[in-house]
């Protein structure tokens, strides 16, 4: 199967167990983290990339521990009535998620390739990228 | 060698007779038909930007209460507006902030909300809180008025920009270690990446670099709606050089100052923004119309972006520290295409400036020409040309008598 972005969201009372350990362990599946912001006794969120037969059995564990799963498209959203297509977004995006289309040059974005870095959300000018929860 | 005139082409654009073209459309055409027989054909040719300009405000004359006041300080939705007007009068700047804004305390500061946010709400028709305390005076004796007002309850809102429209602009790149949060954006250290603000081909100083067309009175495309070029801007020193490459040039320095009412423009094309790390500005649409009085005038027009250079500059000391020194030389098109070199690297690049937008606006503009509810003007006085020998003046730090 082609490897699927999802955004973990760690209540606080789970923060530090080894759930990863177990997705790799129990459930066999290939774990490639993104970005990981995890504390100890906080709410913590993780990007990773999973691969492997047990997909669903290891999605239906996260969330029986009580990790919130999402996939990853939802995450951030450009607000289309707002971008101006200037570009400034286009090289401090880590994964070509925005580019500008040549030679329209307009921007475009594409959640598939986003990770979520959220560095857009704030180098954008006008404020039309979006994190949505 | 001219061949035509302003009254001759006006005359066209009301028979509706006139050939009108974006800067993009001729430079096709030239490279088609020539430049002789393209001068002939082309009266207009269009030209569009749309980038942050932070030069840029609106004055207001907000109407008087009863009893009176007189301004004295004044706040529009929180930012900070200047009180040294007659009573009723103000100007708000693009750049302006909030007294409570955190600015940069917490590098990089995010300045969600200035003067160029006002002005954008303002044009959309929203209500905005003014606030104005006076200190009394027997004919204005009211010291306090907090109110909501929109666009249409105001006399006059004019849109009145110091320094718009920078004929070409520096791509800035980072050589230092550290990321740089500058007004042309986000700098990634070790030449990660560079930003330009100017729409090239489109830009409208660009494609009068002489200044033989546009100047004083100059009807133009502002922020949606007809403004008017009023002056030469600050910091206006033209210059043209010769590129590296045959025909090509290295024109910089060029800045208009215009002028506009507020209540015909449109906040499609006057939008607020804010700068990480670096401030609020507002973000202003400008189309140029440039009438092809003769073949000189259209060769400058119809330069593509292989021939239209821009310096690269570092923003981590050369920019700060005012030193004059660059990184070489890079034309649009190498711009445009997505990555450069420099020292020897490939380096990605991105714009400030929408291109698309700036092609929108020349394609309006054109519209607007060719149904006859826009002529041309011909300015009542040109603007200093690169023969004018302008050059900046830097500021000195010294005592009264030095």
């Amino acid at each position: 199967m082609t490897p699927k972005k999802v955004v973990l969201r760690f209540p606080a009372d789970v923060a530090d167990k080894p759930i990863i350990y177990y997705l790799v362990k129990d459930f066999d599946l290939m774990v490639n983290i993104l970005k990981a912001n995890i504390n100890p006794h906080k709410q913590g969120t993780m990007i990773v990339e999973l691969s492997g037969d047990k997909f669903d059995a290891g999605l239906a564990f996260l969330q029986e521990r009580g990790v919130n799963v999402q996939p990853l498209s939802e995450e951030i959203v450009r607000n289309e009535e707002q971008c101006i297509s200037c570009g400034a977004c286009t090289a401090i995006c880590p994964s070509q998620a925005l580019f500008i289309d040549r030679p329209s040059m307009i921007v475009q974005f594409d959640g598939e390739k986003c990770i979520v870095c959220q560095l857009c959300t704030r180098a954008c000018p006008v404020r039309a990228m979006e994190v949505k929860f | 060698m001219s061949i035509k005139t302003y009254a001759e082409i006006n005359a066209r654009l009301r028979e509706g007779k006139a050939v009108v073209v974006t800067a993009e459309e001729v430079t096709t055409m030239v490279q088609e038909h020539g430049l002789a027989e393209t001068a002939r054909r082309v009266d207009v040719v269009t030209t569009g930007t749309f980038a942050p300009m932070c030069s840029s405000g609106v004055y207001l004359n907000f109407g008087h209460s009863a009893p009176r006041i007189k301004g004295h300080q004044i706040t529009l939705n929180d930012v900070p507006a200047y009180g040294g007007l007659a009573a009723v009068d103000t100007y708000l700047g693009a750049t302006a902030l909030p007294a409570n804004d955190p600015l940069n305390s917490n590098h990089p500061g995010e300045f969600r909300h200035g003067g160029g946010h006002v002005i954008h709400d303002l044009v959309a028709g929203k209500p905005v809180k003014l606030r104005v305390t006076g200190y009394g005076t027997d004919c204005y004796p009211r010291q306090e008025v907090e109110t909501y007002i929109t666009l249409d309850d105001l006399n006059e809102a004019v849109l009145f920009n110091p320094r718009n429209c920078y004929q070409n602009y520096n791509v800035a790149v980072n050589l230092g270690e550290r990321t740089l949060y500058t007004y042309m954006g986000v700098l990634k250290p070790r030449l990660g990446n560079a930003h330009y603000s100017t729409s090239g081909q489109l830009s409208p100083l660009l494609k009068d670099p002489y200044f033989r067309t546009i100047g004083v009175g100059t009807r133009i495309f502002l922020g949606g709606g007809i403004g008017y070029v009023v002056w030469n801007g600050t910091q206006h020193c033209p210059s043209v050089r010769e590129g590296p490459t045959e025909g090509s040039v290295f024109a910089a320095g060029g800045t208009l100052t215009v002028l506009g009412d507020l209540k015909q423009m449109s906040p499609d094309w006057l939008v607020g923004a804010s700068i990480l790390g670096y401030g609020a500005t507002l973000v202003v649409g400008i189309g140029v119309p440039i009438p092809i009085l003769d073949e000189e005038i259209l060769r400058c027009a119809a330069r593509s972006d292989a021939e239209l250079y821009a310096p690269i500059v570092d923003y981590s000391v050369a920019y700060p520290q005012r030193r004059p020194e660059i990184l070489g030389l890079v034309s649009y098109a190498e711009l445009k295409s997505g990555t450069i070199k420099v020292n020897g690297r490939d380096v990605p690049t991105a714009p400030l400036s929408s291109y698309s937008k700036a092609r929108e606006i020349a394609h309006l503009l054109k519209d607007w020409l060719l149904s006859g509810k826009f002529t041309l003007t011909e300015p009542v006085q040109l603007l200093p040309s690169p023969d004018a020998g302008l050059t900046g003046k830097a500021l000195e730090i010294k005592g009264p008598k030095e």
